[in-house]
């Protein structure tokens, strides 16, 4: 099938005083129609500054440079009027802070209503009208009169249902998830999960679910890019990737998961020692290797190739898959 | 609250509800209420003077110079037999105007600076920022004073001078919430949904301004209302025999000892007036800011 969205070789570079930092390295991925692709990766390690880039949101500071074709046109070139009519009309966003992604001074019925009338020209009543068909649709009860609050009458949970109902307003082709729900409580999560997932059946939207949680990843995604300092070091259909994990660094984030029978003789969880490198000096290597149990020379002369070890499974690794037993 | 009570609440608009609100919440601050009754006076006063004022304030009578007050002059006469109270009276047009109007003007021009500076930055930022720290180093009614000067003394030309004297303050308050509000999520959150300037601008920058805006008009306000009277006073605003708060001040200072009177009452007019606008202010500050509706 045909991309939706197809990024090649992006990169994000950002000058600042202390030296050019690369927050994103020749980094390429493909979105399908409909699928849900989760973008995993440690803080910092570029998962959201790639979707900023792929809309245009960066600041002025940032050098950006590769392809991201959707639908004919390569959004890294696209001038700034046809990046605002892609923006929450084809591709949408939904943020991770719900309790401040809202304007305090508007009913959030005039805030769904607005992307309505701005991007599809509908009248304010109509608008009105359909911001509250779509609370309805993300399950906020009494949504007729919920139309009608602002958003600090809210709860987190509401709010972010509120944010989904703007980010799907227009019907768009992709929505792109930045950490939906990392803000939230465990058991808000959880309907936010569902909620999303129920969406995405329901309009056939593609999402792209950016967050540092393998749990959430496991629930929703189809495929899962593994980020690491701005490189996509794995990418996996979303079961091989949890049942044949081959990049090093994959491997000890999913022994890094909670849950029963995990962890070492001791009961205690394995983390992965060591820290995310600096950006601004990340060697022409293997960025994982001084965190890497398995590193040896071969690690840290070249940058090792992504290599494909089965259908739509690549991993950029010289120590591929578990250390046999 | 289940769905069934939410939908048992009667059909009340959200905008009659929300006003109601308002108005309830207005209501339980005594001072603020105080505050909008004798500002409202002060500007029913202004707008109904000739009802009001039982004479003419320029009419002379010399044979009823410097009186105490009496029924007949509720404030008593001046040294030229004018009453005193109907001086008063009139004497609220000028204040009131060159208040109000002059906190427009310095809204109207201050606020498009404020948020060029603050929301476009780049080099347009520095240089506002630095004519602004230039200009706000001489003080408001130095300002103010200076700018009469040069434009001649009317209480037009008075009510420009306050004006434009307040716009560097503003313009630092416009340009601070700007880059402040520029910054929020949900300003980004519009970008990413599309909105272009304009509508960041008008949707979500300049109403989470208008609290911040409230207060300090309320501070420029009676600001002016005394910058009016200070220039009145020093011959730069309205002139003689126009009755003006500031023109009464100085007419009364060759009489500070005979009636002292005559300096008292313009001054308790300009006390008043200023005050109730700051009370105001404070009241229509917490009650309209969205952000402080619990």
């Amino acid at each position: 099938m045909e991309p939706l969205l197809d990024v090649r070789d992006l990169s994000v570079r950002f000058d600042t005083d202390d030296g050019t930092v690369h927050a994103v390295d020749r980094l390429s991925f493909d979105l399908r129609p409909g699928e849900v692709l989760g973008v995993v990766g440690e803080s910092g390690c570029g998962k959201s500054v790639t979707m900023m880039s792929i809309l245009g949101l960066l600041p002025e500071t940032a050098t950006v440079s590769g392809t991201a074709r959707f639908g004919g046109m390569d959004l890294l070139a696209a001038r700034a009027p046809e990046l605002r009519r892609v923006r929450g009309r084809q591709i949408s966003v939904v943020f991770q802070e719900p309790m401040t992604s809202l304007n305090p001074v508007f009913t959030v019925g005039r805030q769904v209503g607005e992307v309505l009338q701005r991007h599809l020209g509908l009248s304010r009543a109509a608008a009105r009208t359909r911001a509250i068909e779509l609370l309805d649709l993300v399950h906020i009860p009494a949504a007729a009169r919920r139309v009608d609050e602002y958003p600090h009458q809210l709860s987190g949970g509401m709010r972010q249902r509120v944010m989904i109902a703007m980010a799907i307003a227009c019907d768009p082709k992709i929505v792109i998830a930045d950490e939906p729900t990392t803000a939230l409580d465990v058991t808000i999560q959880a309907g936010i999960l569902d909620l999303m997932r129920e969406l995405r059946e329901r309009l056939q939207t593609a999402i792209v679910l950016i967050t540092h949680n393998l749990g959430v990843v496991a629930d929703l995604a189809d495929r899962v890019v593994v980020m690491y300092a701005g490189r996509k070091v794995e990418e996996a259909p979303v079961h091989e990737l949890f049942a044949r994990p081959q990049h090093q660094y994959t491997i000890g984030l999913l022994d890094a998961i909670p849950r029963r029978g995990a962890g070492d003789a001791n009961g205690r969880l394995r983390e992965i020692p060591g820290r995310v490198p600096s950006l601004a000096r990340v060697p022409e290597a293997c960025a994982f290797a001084p965190r890497c149990p398995r590193a040896d020379d071969p690690c840290v002369r070249a940058l090792p190739r992504l290599v494909r070890f089965s259908p739509g499974h690549v991993a950029a690794c010289v120590h591929p898959g578990r250390e046999a037993a | 609250m289940t769905v069934a009570e939410v939908e048992a609440t009667p059909p009340v608009s959200p905008r009659a509800r929300r006003r109601r609100l308002l108005l309830r919440r207005f209501l339980r601050r005594p001072m603020a209420v105080a505050g909008l009754v004798v500002a409202v006076g002060f500007v029913l006063m202004a707008v109904f003077a000739p009802v009001v004022a039982p004479y003419d304030p320029n009419a002379t009578d010399f044979d009823a110079i410097l009186e105490k007050p009496s029924w007949e002059h509720l404030l008593g006469t001046d040294e030229l037999g004018r009453d005193v109270f109907s001086r008063i009276v009139f004497g609220a047009r000028a204040s009131i105007q060159a208040g109000v109007f002059s906190t427009l003007l310095a809204i109207a021009i201050a606020v498009p600076i404020g948020l060029a500076a603050g929301y476009y930055r780049g080099w347009i930022d520095p240089v506002i920022s630095r004519v602004t720290d230039v200009l706000l180093a001489f003080p408001f009614l130095i300002l103010a004073v200076g700018l009469a000067a040069i434009l001649g003394p009317s209480l037009l030309n008075a009510t420009i001078a306050l004006g434009l004297a307040a716009v560097p303050g503003l313009v630092r308050v416009a340009r601070g919430e700007a880059l402040a509000l520029r910054e929020e999520d949900y300003v980004r959150a519009a970008v990413a949904n599309g909105a272009g300037d304009a509508r960041i601008l008008g949707r979500h920058i300049v109403p989470n301004m208008t609290g911040t805006l409230i207060v300090q008009a309320t501070v420029t306000i009676p600001a002016a209302i005394i910058g009016e009277a200070a220039l009145s006073f020093l011959g730069l605003g309205v002139q003689p025999p126009t009755p003006s708060w500031g023109v009464m001040l100085a007419d009364a200072q060759s009489y500070l000892s005979d009636a002292p009177r005559l300096a008292l009452y313009p001054g308790l007019a300009i006390f008043f007036c200023s005050l109730s606008f700051n009370l105001l202010g404070d009241g229509l500050r917490d009650v309209l800011d969205p952000k402080t509706q619990r």
